[in-house]
């Protein structure tokens, strides 16, 4: 399969008043035509800000510098003129909150076609045949109806439909979408998973999917990528990953998410607080909460190496995880 | 919305009724008349001035006198410029005013905006800077400082432009009032526009624009500005009304025949006619222009919807 997105040496930082931090350090992945990659980790972990990077997103003080290679285009550094090329066309983002993503002073279709008129040239009337075409597509009943209404005049989920209809207009080859069910109720987090299966499937699109709840992950993500303190600390397909961790943070995770399968007991939380991005430890990012360090962990921060063929993990402790061991 | 249109009109009556009530009666309070001169009348003639103008009767029959008049539009004579009507002189400085209000409105509103706007998209860059030390300085210092510093200086030094006064038609005459007039408002209306487009370039739903790739354009005329103007609207309707009641000064400083000379005149003359007069007008443009706003409001906030 053709790779649509090769991510290369990526940095993100952000100037402070009189200091730089550091959010995505040296990141390195690819993105298959149509698979799902999931980007996990806890806040901070710098897997939002790597996203809003590639898009063009970053905040005013944010600096992103490496390669985003979409084909021959590198999306980093690019001016935002140009970007405006492939954004909503090409790669399309859907965001956390849609309470405050969609513009509350215009109507739904007009924030729909506008894009459609944009990247494909339609006139305003096939863009709203279109528009009300998708809307029914993302499952939003009374599609004529919902196009001509505010987005305060819908409910949480239909407004993340709308978002999902929105990102998926130009019928784009990379989708992202950053916790894209966060902000929903269970039940109708289960819908809009089910969506983007089917949507993307149909579509062909290559989906990234980033997300701190390890359960949304299982049901649809191919690989998985883990970050901790803006690096990469393991990925891999997502099945190997999740019955077989090599990372103890990754361990740590796996065990702090609830399972339906396995009898009720009490979470286990990884002990203490992710690091400040300010503040890094030396050495490995994770050695201050990690049950497996030994003295190098304390001093050389362990690269990302490959663990089998398909797999990669950043750690120097080589022998069998075992849960327990955890302090 | 028409038919909260037509309550708000209808809410608006008794306050009108209120506010003559309480202007008649504070009028009557202060101390002289209108025909205390420097040199006292002969008592007769001033008995007949009074009975002439129903100064002799109960205070409470003079009110419902006027109100009788108010309500048959017709707002009584000026008590001082003989020959005159207080509606006459209404409608001879009115025209006047109102151009020049408008006018400055205008000016003001959109170079307001526009700065505004241009400061917003350069937050913290030398544009910024210097459109709001200009605003700074166009709200600090009083109208009738810098009516007199643009007069020196374009007038006198410069020979650009006219010093004062006005025939009709001339728009030379009119360009450093209106600009005098617009400064203070366009700062307010720039500061305003600065600080709600910095808070809205920053919401979530302008990174959704810009991550559709509609262009700085677009995002800026569809997606930031409507949202951006909800505060700066419900500060134009007072904006105006302060515009158009509160020229009188503007007016005196450049020679303008506007409708603040009489107000200032016929206040210190105890013109009760006559301030009267000019105070319901007053009252009628500001209540006139909240409702226009709070309809406006409505326009631009889907969210408001007034039943």
């Amino acid at each position: 399969m053709t790779d649509v997105l090769v991510v290369d040496d990526l940095d993100v930082t952000f100037a402070l008043h009189d200091s730089e931090v550091k959010a995505v350090s040296d990141l390195d992945f690819s993105l298959a035509q149509g698979e799902t990659l999931a980007v996990v980790g806890e806040s901070g972990s710098g897997k939002s800000q790597a996203f809003l990077s590639i898009m063009g997103l970053l905040a005013r003080n944010g600096k992103a510098s490496g390669r985003a290679m979409m084909g021959d285009v590198n999306l980093i550094g690019l001016p935002p003129n140009e970007l405006d090329r492939y954004r909503g066309k090409d790669i399309a983002m859907i965001f956390q909150d849609p309470m405050t993503s969609l513009n509350p002073t215009l109507k739904v279709k007009t924030q729909l076609a506008e894009v459609l008129v944009r990247h494909q040239g339609y006139d305003n009337e096939k863009a709203n045949r279109a528009v009300v075409e998708m809307l029914e597509r993302v499952g939003i009943p009374e599609p004529v109806k919902r196009a001509n209404a505010y987005p305060h005049e819908l409910s949480g989920g239909m407004r993340q439909r709308v978002m999902i209809a929105m990102a998926l207009l130009c019928r784009p080859k990379i989708l992202i979408a950053d916790e894209p069910t966060t902000a929903l109720d269970v039940t109708v987090q289960a819908q809009m998973l089910d969506l983007f299966k089917t949507l993307t499937h149909d579509f062909g699109t290559a989906m990234v999917l980033i997300t701190h709840d390890l359960g949304v992950v299982a049901g649809i993500a191919d690989r998985m990528m883990v970050m901790y303190g803006g690096r990469c600390v393991e990925k891999g397909p997502t099945d190997t990953l999740f019955y077989d961790p090599r990372h103890p943070y990754t361990l740590g995770l796996l065990h702090s998410t609830p399972h339906v399968a396995k009898r009720a007991r009490r979470l286990d939380p990884i002990q203490g607080l992710p690091p400040s991005l300010e503040h890094l430890p030396r050495g490995c990012a994770f050695h201050p909460r990690c049950a497996f360090r030994f003295e190098r962990c304390f001093e050389e921060r362990p690269p990302l190496l490959p663990v089998e063929a398909v797999r990669e993990k950043a750690c120097w402790y080589q022998g069998e995880l075992k849960y327990g061991e955890v302090a | 919305m028409f038919g909260y249109a037509l309550r708000r009109v209808l809410t608006a009556i008794p306050i009108v009724l209120i506010t003559i009530t309480v202007c008649f009666f504070i009028l009557r309070l202060a101390p002289g008349g209108p025909f205390d001169g420097e040199r006292a009348l002969p008592p007769d003639v001033m008995k007949n001035l009074r009975a002439h103008y129903n100064l002799d009767q109960p205070l409470l029959t003079q009110y419902l006198i006027y109100l009788g008049g108010v309500l048959r539009g017709d707002f009584g004579p000026s008590m001082v410029m003989e020959d005159f009507s207080v509606s006459r002189l209404i409608s001879i400085g009115l025209p006047f005013t109102l151009m020049l209000g408008f006018s400055a409105f205008v000016v003001g509103t959109i170079g307001g905006m526009l700065a505004g706007a241009v400061a917003a998209v350069n937050q913290n860059k030398w544009p910024d800077y210097l459109l709001v030390a200009i605003v700074l300085v166009g709200i600090i210092i009083p109208n009738f400082l810098m009516a007199n510093l643009v007069q020196l200086f374009f007038g006198v030094y410069l020979h650009w432009l006219p010093v004062g006064g006005y025939h009709p038609g001339s728009l030379i005459h009119l360009v450093l009032p209106i600009f005098i007039l617009a400064l203070p408002h366009g700062g307010r209306v720039a500061r305003l526009v600065r600080g709600s487009m910095i808070e809205v370039l920053g919401t979530n739903y302008v990174r959704t624009a810009r991550s559709k790739g509609l262009g700085t354009r677009l995002i800026l005329a569809r997606h930031a500005l409507k949202p951006a103007l909800l505060p700066v609207v419900s500060y134009l309707g007072p904006g105006l009304s302060y515009l158009l009641t509160g020229s009188l000064v503007v007016e005196q400083v450049f020679a303008l025949p506007g409708i603040g000379k009489y107000f200032i005149t016929a206040a210190l003359n105890r013109d009760y006619g006559l301030v009267l007069g000019t105070t319901i007008l007053y009252v009628f443009i500001i209540l006139a222009l909240n409702l226009i706003v709070d309809v406006l409001y409505a326009w631009l906030d889907p969210k408001v919807r007034y039943r």
